[in-house]
């Protein structure tokens, strides 16, 4: 017997068993009996006509099995690659949603748009032929750029989209805003970019489809972090078939980030060729390939502006984006830029009006959706980049400036002006107990002592909310939801008491598979070791939503936390029939069913073996079994928050910034493993970093290449770039979570490229630098100082 | 990667005629470029010849007054060897930079040199020191060897075998490593000889350069604030997403001054 591990404890990771010892099964292991492979032939224009396709030679070729192009998928019929969600104008004028057919018909509009799918005996045989296939292109002029889509002239993506623009879209009382501004003591203004990012999950995709004509049914196989949505999406909205004929299998996952959270052209492809092929097929994503299909992240144009008043509180706040779509609309594309940025845009201050446009923009580039923390990094760094422009401008300290705007922890819960409603939070709280463990009292001597070695010491804070828990369905159904976004968790309870839960969530690095055992094995008393979580399959789980928008904890977990609630009410009904007692006498604590006041108990093993063998048993009353299962929609979103101080040293002589310190204190509620959340907080955190002064996504403007097309060329953030980190947690508990839980998944991200940016800018503040463009690279760094205001010689 | 025949000569004439009998045929010494080419179908050589089982061409030589490195020798081999630590500190000391632990323990001295690529470390070492190029035909001086962008001396027929190092009075190497890739964005090599300095620059233009105004200021003077002043001029530098021209130009003058630095430490 193992032990109860509960709530709060940190447990080694149950899944990094077969992780660590390669015995991990990801859709590259899995092999199919008679599996052809398969290779996608992509545009290798940013924009062009296709006029036509020669498949003749491709289809001559040794072992090929099958080439399929764009007019196949016409004359099937088959539906386009749906938007999850509808976003509409200031007028309720519905977004422009062009089609985005899963094989390019007639038109390509970025580099990597799917062409065609060759399928052939072996891989190279594949790749040998798709390099046979002739393609007849007209090229067009490509656009990579948000200001150069909407302006004059630019190349139009759509004949039915004019300027690209998808959707001019607000939120907030625009009137006040400007009444507000009329009667501010100071405008702040800032212009910036919000850099383009490529999630680069460690496992690249991959797909496996089969049919079995025997049955009429489908197995995919793919790296996907929602099952249960790609067989809705694909089955029901694009290649029509029904969701009982149709099995979904994401299995071990290497890395999501928001990557695998799409429904992907690819996907639907594959199994629909399958069919056609009457063979299995597989595919397999090389890293290059990802980085010209995989959806990428930002890409954003801001400019805003922050009035206050003569004491620096913030009056009003104005912010105008263009937001890049890239060639198509994906499936959560649109809401990223709008839903989830404007909301987040009061940030934990008592801003009373705050007024967000954003021109959501098709360019020709991959389309750009979700990636990890999705649309709140980018409200977070617009907001906490002017706090800190504005308080350069009025003379007012950074921290002070924002103590003077924080809401208040009794102000809880505070109605923001921009829909949401944050329950709980201590702003204040996690302000002090980073300035504590970030040692900011020291910083003038750890300032000078760079000086002297001829460097400059910046710091920089970032005191932030975000919105995750994604989402309570009826708020997100009135922003454009087409689906709803609860999790599911069934609890089933074997005869002999150990525990198998199935959950709509997936696990692809989170932990999932200890975090839910210990939430089990602390509600019902069950030992660790006695609880599997299933995850993955749409034949062995009922139903669920996936993972992204650190949901998992908190949608999921309270759906579990609701199931096992509702075994334990099961297991007292069985208890009373056979303790004799009446139910409201039933106690159950630590893995025991007791008669209030008396020392007669059942075990939790002895309820479940009653469950399955019932000859002692209500049978009048109670069905026999013990099997309980749970939905659970949010209220509300959870608002974890917190203050990141990062610390930084700039070499003026290379440009070169080195994150020297970094400290965070989250407000996450509550923490069932922290070993988990420091990981989380800690990876999150390096994302941010990697945004801020690293990794970016560079299209040649006009021929539409991605310049940075591979891991030599975009620079992802590497152990030596990063100082050991100062992680701490201060949480109030979310009020309306069964947990009080509020997730962790994507703080580290949202909160921090604000931080070191705002570091970056202090460390240069003496020479009149007021913003840097992330990321910022040594090139960028050292262009600034050449126009800077005092000279730097290299000695 | 496509289909190719392989060969594995045991003798250095038997991989030269191999060289010259079949068209096209490359040579595979460690594969550090090679393979990732041929894996992403970008090259489709009908041959390999490898080099790995030829004798005589892996290791480290004192000769007294020189060191003779085989080309077949790995990067980590030349890091890590106390004879190169002890009398060409810097050579060990480029080495030890080369890509990640991974590459150093496949890729070779030889197969850097031959490759040319113009942000490698090697060739800025190889000229910096005036080494000589040592082939199956002949023995080719640095200043002759690299001929700009992935050129060199090297005829169709003739195979690097070692590389001959002089052992200058000091030496050091800075290298500003390319983000991403960590090739150098720019790396200068600096050699004091008791006739001379020589400085060698890599990653900032089509191919590995000296700087003949920084080499006279340091034959006066070997000490960096004689070389703070020099600017090199951008014209023929490497523009691209992650430096601009004048910003290499100005890391060789920061570079350059490091290397001394490192030289004098």
């Amino acid at each position: 017997m193992g032990n109860v591990i509960g709530i709060g404890a940190a447990p080694k990771r149950k899944e990094d068993q077969r992780f660590l010892t390669g015995r991990g099964n990801y859709v590259a292991d899995i092999k199919r009996p008679g599996m052809t492979a398969g290779v996608f032939v992509r545009s290798p224009h940013g924009h062009a006509v296709i006029r036509g396709i020669n498949k003749s030679a491709a289809l001559a070729a040794p072992g090929v099995v099958a080439v399929l192009t764009g007019d196949d998928v016409a004359a099937d019929k088959l539906g386009s690659l749906p938007c999850g969600w509808g976003i509409t104008d200031a007028k309720g004028v519905p977004m422009k949603e062009p089609p985005y057919p899963m094989l390019a018909q007639g038109k390509v509009r970025f580099v990597g748009d799917i062409v065609a799918f060759v399928v052939a005996e072996t891989p190279e045989q594949a790749s040998a032929a798709a390099e046979l296939l002739t393609v007849d292109y007209e090229v067009l002029p490509s656009v990579v750029g948000v200001l150069d889509a909407v302006g004059p002239g630019a190349p139009q993506l759509f004949d039915d989209v004019p300027n690209n623009i998808c959707c001019d879209w607000e939120l907030g009382d625009k009137a006040a805003v400007e009444t507000a501004f009329k009667k501010a003591a100071h405008v702040a203004k800032l212009s910036l970019v919000n850099n383009r990012l490529i999630g680069n999950p460690m496992e690249p995709r991959a797909a496996i489809a089969e049919y079995e004509p025997g049955t009429d049914r489908y197995t995919l196989w793919t790296t996907s972090q929602f099952p249960h949505v790609v067989r809705f999406l694909m089955g029901a909205l694009v290649l029509n078939i029904p969701q009982h004929k149709l099995r979904v299998v994401a299995p071990d996952v290497g890395g999501g980030f928001g990557v695998k959270q799409f429904h992907y052209g690819e996907e639907a492809v594959i199994t629909w060729a399958a069919k056609r092929v009457r063979r299995p097929i597989k595919w397999v994503a090389s890293r290059s390939e990802g980085y010209v299909s995989d959806r990428h992240g930002r890409d954003h144009v801001t400019e805003a502006e922050l009035a206050l008043d003569e004491t620096g509180k913030f009056l009003a706040f104005r912010v105008k984006t263009l937001a890049n779509m890239g060639g198509y609309l994906s499936t959560f594309g649109p809401n990223i830029p709008t839903n989830l940025y404007g909301p987040l845009l009061g940030g934990v201050y008592t801003t009373p009006a705050i007024y967000c446009n954003v021109k959501v923009v098709f360019t020709n580039t991959v389309p750009v959706d979700a990636y990890r923390g999705a649309g709140r990094p980018e409200a977070t760094f617009v907001l906490e980049r002017i706090v800190d422009v504005a308080a350069a401008e009025m003379g007012i300290d950074r921290v002070e400036i924002r103590r003077r705007n924080m809401i208040p922890k009794e102000a809880y819960p505070y109605q923001t002006p921009v829909l949401v409603q944050y329950d709980s939070g201590d702003p204040v709280g996690c302000l002090d107990g980073a300035l504590v463990a970030a040692d900011v009292k020291n910083f003038g001597a750890r300032k000078a002592a760079s000086a002297s070695r001829g460097k400059f010491r910046g710091l920089g804070y970032s005191t932030y909310v975000e919105a995750c828990g994604l989402a309570p369905s009826r708020f997100a159904g009135r922003l454009g939801a087409r689906g709803g976004l609860y999790e599911s968790a069934t609890v089933r309870v074997h005869p002999t008491g150990q525990v198998t839960v199935l959950i709509g969530t997936h696990n692809h690095g989170q932990g999932h598979e200890t975090t839910f055992a210990q939430i089990v094995s602390d509600r019902l008393g069950v030992a660790f070791e006695n609880v599997d979580i299933v995850f993955g399959d749409t034949d062995r789980v009922q139903f669920g939503m996936g993972t992204y928008g650190s949901r998992s904890l908190v949608v999921g977990g309270a759906a579990l936390s609701k199931a096992a609630d509702k075994v334990i009410v099961k297991g007292k009904k069985i208890a009373a029939h056979l303790l004799e007692a009446a139910e409201v006498d039933i106690q159950f604590e630590a893995g025991k069913f007791s008669v209030a006041g008396t020392d007669r108990t059942k075990t939790f093993e002895e309820i479940a073996g009653a469950a399955y063998v019932p000859h002692d048993y209500p049978l009048e009353v109670l069905e026999p079994g013990l099997e309980e299962q749970a939905y659970y929609d949010p209220v509300n979103f959870t608002y974890p928050g917190g203050c990141h101080i990062a610390e930084v040293e700039v070499d003026p002589e290379t440009g070169t910034v080195t994150l020297v310190n970094y400290t965070a204190v989250d407000d996450v509620g509550t923490v069932i493993n922290p070993m988990i959340v420091e990981g989380q907080l800690h990876g999150g955190i390096v994302q941010g970093v990697g945004q801020a002064l690293y990794e970016n996504a560079v299209y040649d403007e006009g021929s539409g290449q991605l310049l940075s097309g591979s891991l030599m060329d975009y620079c992802m953030p590497r152990a030596d770039h990063l100082p050991m980190m100062t992680v701490a947690t201060h949480s109030t508990l979310c009020t309306h979570t069964p947990m009080g839980v509020k997730g962790c998944g994507e703080v580290g991200t949202i909160g921090s490229p604000a931080a070191v940016i705002n570091a970056v800018v202090d460390a240069l503040s003496h020479l009149g630098v007021t913003h840097v463009d992330m990321p910022a690279t040594p090139n960028r760094i050292w262009r600034l100082l050449q126009n800077a205001s005092l000279p730097v010689a290299a000695e | 990667m496509k289909p190719f025949a392989y060969h594995q000569p045991g003798q250095i004439p038997e991989a030269a005629k191999l060289l010259i009998s079949v068209e096209d045929a490359k040579i595979l010494a460690g594969g550090m470029t090679l393979l990732p080419t041929l894996k992403q179908r970008l090259a489709n050589p009908p041959a390999l010849i490898d080099l790995s089982k030829l004798g005589n061409l892996k290791g480290i030589t004192d000769e007294g007054a020189t060191i003779t490195i085989g080309a077949m020798t790995p990067h980590a081999v030349v890091a890590a060897s106390k004879l190169v630590q002890t009398k060409l500190p810097a050579l060990a000391a480029l080495a030890s930079m080369i890509g990640d632990p991974a590459v150093r323990n496949r890729g070779t001295i030889g197969g850097s040199v031959a490759n040319n690529d113009p942000a490698a470390d090697y060739p800025a070492g190889v000229l910096g020191l005036g080494a000589t190029v040592i082939t199956s035909t002949r023995e080719i001086t640095a200043d002759k060897f690299f001929r700009g962008l992935f050129e060199t001396a090297l005829e169709p027929n003739e195979i690097i075998t070692a590389i001959r190092f002089p052992l200058p009075l000091k030496a050091g190497y800075a290298k500003f490593k390319a983000p991403a890739s960590r090739y150098a964005l720019v790396g200068v090599f600096v050699a004091k000889f008791a006739d001379g300095v020589r400085v060698a620059v890599t990653g900032a233009g089509p191919g590995v350069f000296r700087v003949p105004p920084m080499e006279a200021a340091l034959s006066q003077n070997f000490d960096p604030s004689a070389i703070a002043a020099i600017k090199i001029d951008t014209d023929g530098l490497t523009s691209d997403i992650h430096a601009e021209a004048d910003y290499r130009a100005h890391l060789v003058t920061v570079m350059a001054k490091r290397a001394v630095d490192a030289a004098l430490t």
